[in-house]
């Protein structure tokens, strides 16, 4: 549109307002540039690509309420004398901090439940992400080009966890105080510099009149600030990559099949925010959460049995209860095994899945980009690693809850304990082995299916008095999307004379790769997809199926 | 609203590469390309797209209701009245309320929006080509070259004199910031190596605030106590709780297994610590008959007749005693502070 | 004494005779009554006893011995007092049925006036907590907080916070306190029954005691009010885990189903 022509569309005043105002803005901002590329972006359906959306929108719905939340909550330790509304405390010492949540849940209408669905959407959002990054993982999703967004997410999975530790700890309860002293017996654990850490964060000796104010900046500001800007990141790299979508008729690696975001997925997507709040809104309406009221207010010497953390830190609660009690004592010092190793172990095995995308990637040694998902079957050797870690992971989240399940199922604690202990190291590995079987199982079934049909279920007798079963051809879009998959070749050693014709030795690397390459990809790992010329055989040959 | 309005060329142009592509050998079966649109009963008949308009404009209206619901909830529900409602049981009726109101308004808005662009907004699947993410080799080229001739023009690799100094002082500045962080708290010291207890203290009942004879101990009882003088009101209690809680049973002497456990008792009297030394959990699942207490955190398990040492459990070692006497007057008292330090290992505990 | 004669004849002086004798009445019964019942008492005692033993001997004696002294199978109940066996007897713990981690609470048995036969014989054997009157359990003067403080102190970190139970080692737990009468738990307390140890008046007082029962009623009891709506059983984090899984995240994704399905097309004529 040119300037004559806007000014007198303008001095006509026909124009509508909503233009008017995008013309101003594009003058100032270029918005016109920037709606031109993502108006109309496309975005494939899939409910699984939601799960992403589920995590955004309860990470909103964390800071609506969380903002809503500030306004009454006091961060402080000061000793105060309870005479509010809730009856079984009246008179009760306690911190400041814990008496503004009782205000909150009792004498602030409605902010009971803020406080409900800001604790059920942190639960669920950590949920969530745990789901989204498992869907991301097993469908290959973090392939070329996509591996730095898996960090930006793997690094939200992990700051979640730690803005739910300090947010739980800031009511200053008995439940979530034993867990602030469990971290501080962990921090003391650390080789030199525990106790230095320790008497820095709380101000001194445990427990000090420090640490609710300090988790407080840290909850509400530093890491949200730190995720709020991951967050950002995450999405434009999502917006820039263009999604990720699953093999089918007309989908390819060069382009991305769906609806646009304007209309559709403004609807669905916007919708979906309004959905997702509405549920947890409703939940926090029926379900009670974190009823600090019954629980009471924190005194070191006073503890109440289930005492776990919540569940997103549920697994290093298993790796802790889980260990043995090792203690070294050396010259002088102490070496806390019995805490410390759970604490490293837990940093391992996050960071496993975290550096997984680039693990796989030097193992097929593939350079190109990926954006059409691989079904879990066709990995059976990433597919197989990732239910080896959940199955550590739920193992472990056992563990933490020990008590619990002891209780509840009639058991010994100590042999739940002994149970965790031992299949923390054989679950995953029977894990593997099984899944393994059962993707090269899901391939087989896959081929017999492109080649001999689909089992109609129709029995049929020959002349000569055989009964078989009538098999259906599959249709062009069922065999391509069958055989759509990638099938790599195991990696060699490289010819082992250089091109000068001298001898030449392989690096210790390269052994390592083709062994791994040989394991992903060997005959062991892989059913080989079924060929145009076995197809046309069989079906030329036994035409009559 | 139909495919129909919305114009073609408003739809993303290529197209192209979702028609079919011929089989090679990595894909031994080609490509069919995009099934074609299917129309949905909304597209084809008016008044199924007449009734799906309908149920879309009653949840926003449902929405709209629940709004009032939940402000008329928030003025009129008293804040502290409960309500039975099953099968959950007897709840606040303002947080039920305002819940569910404001959970279905949020819902119907949502619904709402979901079911008109699922049948009544365009379903026509489009594809939209993507283009690679690395530069083109021009592009890569000339950004090298840019590079390089800025590098260049600045000198710093000519003058390796300003770099590295340029290097040191970046790296150095930080430091000010993690001196800043020094004052967050005092030096550990010994701070972990005492407690209240000292020689004379008497051993203060937890419940009753009195100090404690050893006739008011019975054998398999369990008592907490606090040394004396230590108040719920002063500054420091929860400091010095944190490592002076005592956990005080009674044992049959002979069934005490441990030397030196008997010697620092009374008459079988016996004063442990009650903070766990794996990461220092109040500990005091005492079971009378075994005499094993259990923390409620970890499941550590000490032997409180047998010097309280780890029998099962992450904890890496025995809870400390307290040596207790009684003075002159028959009352339980301390006969010193702890001999090493309570709660948690750590490093310079030796 | 002439003019009370003189007036013996007036209308009321009946009414005074027959207030007089009442009165009379009264105060001898009053003198003498209590005097019979302890003596009624004292027999019906022994008749208690007697009816005790003859029970004890069917259901107690193969593990607790013939006369309260203990074998292998079953300690010695001699001191134990009254309030023991009215918790363990009351409770159905005893008779235990079979051997385990530990004896289980179930269906009793016995009427109240066989335990207390029963209690009155164990009692006999040695002094010991008898059962406590309905005042000392009772609501009324008790101060509730204070109550909470004190279980969160001793109570707590085997029953939970609010007395839904929790693990020991070895197959042993703390019971749920959730429909436990509050004459079973002050016995409780007194007695320290199994593993659980005892707090005796001596270190945990009647006006203790009287308040941690009235705190559980209010937080424990079958007209407590839970705020926030399901309770989840009172465990925690791992039941909310659970819930926030299951419902949260699964009604969710079943959301998340709906809104990427495709819409159903039309059938083709």
């Amino acid at each position: 549109m040119s300037t004559h022509e806007s000014t007198t569309a303008r001095s006509r005043g026909k124009a509508p307002a909503g233009e008017r105002v995008a013309d101003w803005a594009d003058g100032r901002l270029g918005i016109y540039s920037l709606a031109k590329a993502n108006m109309r972006k496309i975005f494939p359906d899939h409910w699984s690509f939601m799960l992403g959306e589920v995590c955004l929108y309860s990470f909103l719905i964390i800071i609506l309420t969380g903002v809503y939340l500030t306004l009454f909550f006091h961060p402080s330790m000061n000793e105060v004398e309870y005479h509010g509304s809730y009856v079984p405390l009246q008179g009760q010492l306690m911190s400041e901090a814990y008496k503004s949540t009782l205000d909150i849940s009792f004498d602030v209408r409605g902010g009971l439940l803020i406080r409900q669905i800001h604790h059920w959407a942190a639960i669920i959002f950590l949920a969530g992400m745990f789901v989204h990054m498992m869907r991301v993982f097993f469908t290959g999703a973090f392939r070329k080009p996509r591996e730095i967004n898996w960090l930006f997410g793997f690094l939200l999975f992990v700051l979640g966890m730690f803005t739910g530790f300090t947010g739980y700890s800031l009511p200053d309860d008995l439940l979530s105080g034993t867990g602030v002293r469990f971290t501080q017996g962990a921090i003391l654990s650390v080789p030199i510099v525990g106790t230095y850490i320790s008497m820095f964060l709380f101000g001194g000796e445990f427990p000090g009149h420090d640490f609710v104010a300090r988790f407080y900046s840290i909850h509400i500001l530093l890491l949200p600030g730190i995720m709020l800007g991951l967050v950002v990141g995450h999405l434009i790299l999502v917006f820039y990559h263009k999604h990720t979508q699953f093999a089918g008729p007309g989908k390819t690696n060069k382009n991305v099949v769906g609806m646009p975001l304007l209309p559709v997925y403004m609807a669905k997507a916007g919708g979906f925010f309004f959905l997702v709040f509405g549920v947890i809104a409703a939940i926090a309406g029926i379900a009670s959460v974190n009823p600090i009221w019954s629980i009471g207010p924190y005194r070191p010497d006073q503890v109440s049995t289930g005492a776990q953390p919540d569940w997103y830190m549920g697994f290093a609660e298993g790796l802790v209860r889980a260990m043995p009690g090792w203690e070294i004592n050396f010259w002088g010092h102490t070496l806390v095994l019995g805490v410390f190793v759970p604490l490293v172990i837990f940093g391992i095995f996050l960071v496993a899945i975290a550096v997984y995308p680039f693990i796989e990637s030097w193992v097929t040694g593939d350079k190109r980009e990926h954006h059409i998902l691989d079904r879990p079957r066709n990995a059976p050797t990433r597919t197989a690693f990732g239910v080896a870690w959940v199955t550590a992971y739920m193992i472990m989240l056992i563990g933490g809850g020990n008590d619990i399940f002891a209780t509840h199922f009639h058991l010994s604690i100590n042999a739940v304990t002994w149970f965790v202990r031992v299949s923390f190291f054989v679950g995953p590995v029977i894990a593997f082995v099984i899944t393994k079987r059962i993707c090269l199982g899901l391939q087989r079934r896959d081929k017999d299916k492109v080649l001999h049909g689909r089992e109609s279920g129709i029995i049929k007798r020959l002349p000569h008095g055989e009964f078989i079963e009538v098999h259906e051809p599959l249709s062009q879009e069922q065999l391509y999307t069958l055989t759509a998959h990638e099938q790599y070749k195991p990696a060699e050693i490289g010819p082992a004379v250089d091109e000068n014709g001298v001898e030449r030795k392989a690096k210790s690397t390269e052994k390592l790769r083709a062994k791994l390459s040989k394991s992903y990809y060997g005959e062991e790992s892989q059913i080989p997809k079924p060929t145009v010329e076995e197809y046309r055989e069989i079906t030329s040959g036994h035409g009559h199926h | 609203m139909s495919s129909q309005d919305i114009p073609e060329e408003n739809l993303p142009a290529a197209q192209d590469h979702a028609h079919g592509e011929v089989a090679d050998e990595q894909h031994p079966f080609a490509d069919p390309g995009l099934p074609p649109h299917e129309h949905r009963v909304q597209d084809i008949d008016e008044k199924a797209a007449k009734r799906s308009e309908r149920a879309v404009a009653f949840l926003f209206t449902l929405s709209m209701l629940a709004t009032v619901g939940f402000i008329a909830a928030f003025v009129a529900i008293d804040h502290d009245k409960s309500v039975y409602v099953f099968p959950i049981g007897h709840i606040n009726a303002l947080n039920f309320a305002l819940g569910l109101t404001l959970g279905v308004a949020l819902f119907c808005i949502g619904a709402g929006a979901v079911h008109w662009a699922r049948t009544l907004m365009s379903d026509v699947e489009v594809a939209d080509e993507r283009h690679p993410i690395e530069a083109s080799p021009e592009v890569r080229a000339k950004v090298h070259a840019d590079f390089k001739q800025g590098a260049k023009e600045s000198a710093i690799g000519r003058r390796k004199l300003i770099r590295n100094t340029m290097f040191g002082a970046v790296a150095l500045v930080p430091l000010s910031g993690v001196v800043l962080l020094r004052d967050l708290g005092p030096l550990p010291e010994d701070k972990l190596r005492h407690t209240l207890w000292n020689k004379g203290k008497l051993l203060v009942n937890m419940n009753t605030n009195e100090p404690l004879r050893p006739s008011d101990v019975a054998v398999g009882s369990l008592t907490f106590a606090k040394p004396e003088g230590l108040e719920e009101h002063d500054e420091e209690f929860q400091n010095e709780i944190a490592k002076a809680a005592l956990m005080i049973v009674r044992i049959q002497p002979d069934n005490i297994k441990d030397k030196r456990e008997l010697e620092w008792s009374h008459e079988g009297i016996v004063a442990y610590s009650k903070i766990c030394t794996h990461v220092g959990c109040p500990i005091s699942l005492y079971e009378q008959q075994t005499h094993h207490v259990l923390c409620p955190c970890h499941q550590s398990t000490f032997d409180l007749s047998d010097g309280a040492r780890v029998i099962f459990g992450p904890a890496g070692h025995a809870l400390p005693q307290l040596r207790i006497g009684v003075n002159d007057e028959g009352y339980l008292e301390a006969l010193g502070d702890f001999e090493e330090p309570v709660g948690p290992a750590f490093w310079e505990r030796g | 004494m002439k003019k009370l004669s003189a007036r013996r004849r007036h209308p009321l002086a009946a009414i005074v005779v027959l207030l007089l004798a009442l009165a009379c009445t009264g105060g001898l019964y009053a003198v003498f009554a209590p005097a019979d019942k302890a003596q009624a008492d004292e027999t019906a005692q022994s008749l208690a006893i007697d009816e005790g033993k003859k029970l004890y001997a069917v259901g107690c004696a193969s593990c607790h011995g013939t006369g309260g002294e203990g074998t292998t199978d079953g300690p010695s109940l001699v001191g134990v007092g009254a309030a023991a066996v009215d918790f363990q007897v009351g409770t159905g713990r005893m008779p235990a049925q079979q051997p385990g981690a530990q004896v289980q609470k179930k269906k009793n048995i016995y009427s109240q006036a066989e335990i207390d036969q029963l209690a009155a014989y164990i009692a006999s054997l040695g002094a010991g907590p008898s059962i406590p009157t309905e005042e000392k359990y009772r609501d009324e003067g008790a101060d509730i907080a204070k109550g909470g403080d004190l279980f969160r102190t001793n109570c707590a970190q085997c029953h939970n916070f609010t007395g839904k139970g929790g693990a020991l080692t070895h197959g042993k737990f703390a019971p749920s306190l959730e429909g436990v009468s509050a004459k079973h738990i002050y016995e409780a307390m007194q007695t320290g029954p199994q593993n659980m140890p005892s707090f005796p008046d001596t270190t945990l007082t009647e006006q203790n005691k009287k308040d941690i029962i009235a705190y559980l009623n209010a937080v424990n009891g079958d007209e407590t009010v839970d705020p926030g709506g399901l309770s989840l059983g009172g465990l925690g984090p791992v039941s909310e885990g659970l819930f926030g899984w299951i419902f949260g995240l699964g009604s969710l994704i079943a959301v998340a189903v709906w809104v990427a399905a495709r819409t159903a097309k039309a059938k083709k004529s």
